[in-house]
């Protein structure tokens, strides 16, 4: 147990992290450090190892070498109950939904909660809503089964779900792949303000240098087994690098001018 | 989790001061003292929230049902926490609808059966239309029959079948011949333990038990692969590059069947007669040779080829069943288990009722009457 606060301990610390899959080493030394209140997106080429570190993150998968910290403590501390409390402070949403197909929306987005334990249904029902409300869904919604939704709605939806007891620490897996422009943008702003509402910590894996530009505040880049580089956008811009000054190149124009989604 | 203050509520005559964290992981611990504290509470008028010093919309919620869905008179509360209390507020009292009780729902009920009967009568028998133009469309252009297909199929079905058939059928035989042999002994009627297997396996228990073994084996695979074919929407890619599922898939699946289902029959009443014929052996003395000297002339010929054509006909039906069932899944795993385990019960049981109708149309062929 940490007896420096919370507040000092990074939200994830990868110290050192190897992996190994498939005869290749994916990660080599790799370090990172999410703070408190980051809008981290991590970027780099297919293949890198993104999702893998993702999951190492969430505790899917263990790295070769290393060790990830959560919260300050590694995934396998303590016991049963504290390791699931840890896990229990972390949303994630993977990038197709993961929505329990035989349940409807509003089961799917109860489930958590129902699982947690000592909430009554009529409890868990104003919860439910007003997840719902807040990834906009309608409550003409809750009845309907993942099979019936579409792209976007599966996604809002499953936000709700990993939203569903108010974690401290979103991961998000391609929160935008599949979505058109709009609601991609959308579904950005939602984050955002998501982000400024409830204090999250948010980490993702993006491709889409637009919901990069619009969505991090901090920007790491993973190529070349390491984190390459990580900062502000405008700090990784600056770093002289191939990889980088290519992976960058074509989207000059967010220097300039940072686009502000909550404009009219 | 470690260092964050514990929610606490405090009461002092017309004063309830809360402090701590309200937020769901912090409250879980002591939820059951908290509510029969707010319970006891909540008439107070003076609520003093601002030493909270975190809320989430169940900490809200909580305080907000306890004081029955209203300010109470005199609340302090510190800017940061209205949003808490905004987002559950037109949220807490909704009531959930009641349960519609519909004095129809019985006939609806049946009405719902009996239509989706007729829906599974029409997908069936287009299937079976379009296997048949299949059939048509293949004879005329022999190029695109799809050999491959049709031999892996057979394969699967068949060949891979054969080590769990034979060893069901000879467990069976010495079952069978066993127990009646302790009841043809007292009789002294030792011999006729040759009519009794040999029709009875020929005929009736070696197409039935193969049809039940590969209906379980063969025909929950082929439901379970076109299920998620169709949910990975390879079905509609196949659709897409020009070539019909019928003609790829199910056309080889249903012929495979229908081949390899006799020869799977023989196999395994061959297993059964073996058995039978060891036990038979062992328990009445009766010689293995003389048994296969004595088994073509007490079961006339006609029996194997009743077996044999009732293989092919169960094979055919368990492989259109089993595609039938297949087409139906939509994509959710619920889905994809209940047509499942119906293609499997609706496949032994219309194996069952085929055979009561070749039992029924046979019956004056092949049995020895004295």
């Amino acid at each position: 147990m940490s007896t420096t606060g919370t507040t000092s301990v990074p939200v994830i610390e990868l110290r050192d992290v190897c992996t190994r899959l498939g005869g290749h080493w994916i990660h080599r030394n790799l370090d990172l450090k999410v703070e408190r209140g980051d809008l981290l997106a991590l970027v780099g080429g297919s293949g890198a190892g993104k999702t893998t570190l993702l999951r190492q993150m969430i505790g899917l998968s263990r790295p070769t070498l290393g060790e990830v910290l959560l919260f300050g403590e590694r995934h396998q501390a303590g016991h049963r109950a504290e390791r699931f409390a840890r896990l229990r402070r972390m949303g994630v949403l993977f990038q197709h939904g993961a929505l329990f197909s035989a349940f409807s929306v509003f089961d799917n987005i109860a489930f958590p909660l129902r699982e947690f334990g000592g909430l009554h249904e009529d409890e868990i029902r104003p919860l439910v809503l007003s997840k719902m409300a807040l990834v906009e869904l309608e409550p003409r919604h809750a009845g309907l089964m993942p099979a019936e939704l579409s792209g976007g709605m599966v996604k809002r939806a499953a936000l709700a779900r990993s939203l569903a007891l108010e974690p401290e620490l979103l991961l998000l897996d391609e929160p935008t792949a599949g979505l058109d422009p709009e609601r991609s943008a959308g579904f950005v702003r939602l984050i955002r303000q998501l982000h400024g509402e409830l204090g999250l910590t948010v980490v993702f894996v993006t491709h889409d240098l637009d919901t990069l530009s619009a969505l991090a505040n901090r920007v790491a880049v993973l190529a070349e087994h390491r984190i390459l580089a990580a900062g502000t956008l405008d700090e990784i811009h600056a770093v002289e690098h191939p990889f980088i000054q290519k992976f960058f190149r074509y989207h000059a124009t967010v220097d300039e001018a940072p686009p502000e989604p909550d404009s009219d | 989790m470690q260092a964050r203050p514990q929610p606490h509520l405090e009461h002092e005559g017309a004063h309830c001061r809360l402090s701590g964290d309200w937020t769901l992981a912090a409250l879980r611990p002591r939820l059951v003292w908290l509510r029969a504290r707010l319970l006891v509470v909540r008439a107070v008028p003076v609520w003093d929230l601002s030493q909270i010093s975190r809320i989430d919309s169940f900490g809200a919620l909580l305080l907000w049902r306890a004081w029955g869905m209203r300010e109470p008179e005199t609340l302090v509360m510190p800017p940061g926490l209205h949003s808490a209390f905004d987002r559950i507020k037109p949220l807490a009292g909704l009531r959930p609808p009641s349960p519609h009780r519909d004095p129809w729902l019985p006939v609806l009920r049946v009405g719902r059966t009996v239509l989706d009967l007729f829906d599974q009568l029409r997908d069936f028998t287009h299937m079976l239309g379009m296997v048949v133009s299949e059939v048509v469309r293949l004879l005329i252009e022999p190029r695109s029959i799809p050999f491959k297909e049709f031999s892996a199929a057979l394969y699967k079905a068949g060949v891979q079948a054969m080590p769990i058939s034979a060893l069901v059928g000879f467990l069976i035989g010495i079952v069978l011949s066993y127990l009646s042999a302790l009841q043809l002994r007292n009789f002294g009627a030792d011999a006729l333990i040759i009519n009794i297997l040999g029709i009875g396996i020929i005929r009736e228990l070696g197409p039935v038990l193969v049809s039940i073994l590969v209906a379980g084996r063969s025909g929950s695979a082929i439901t379970a692969q076109l299920g998620v074919m169709r949910v990975t929407e390879e079905l509609d890619a196949l659709s897409a590059i020009g070539v019909s599922p019928y003609q790829r898939l199910i056309w080889p699946k249903v012929l495979a069947m229908a081949i390899a289902m006799p020869l799977l029959v023989l196999w395994t009443s061959a297993a059964a007669l073996g058995g039978g014929m060891l036990a038979a052996d062992l328990q009445l003395e009766i010689d293995w040779r003389f048994f296969l000297m004595s088994l073509p002339h007490v079961v006339p010929v006609q029996n194997l080829y009743i077996g044999l054509s009732k293989g092919a006909v169960f094979g055919v039906a368990i492989a259109l069943i089993a595609c039938h069932f297949g087409l139906r899944i939509r994509p959710n795993t619920e889905s994809l288990s209940r047509n499942t385990t119906a293609s499997v019960v609706t496949a032994i049981t219309a194996v069952i009722l085929i055979d009561a109708v070749f039992a029924m149309l046979t019956r004056g062929i092949g049995v020895p009457l004295r």
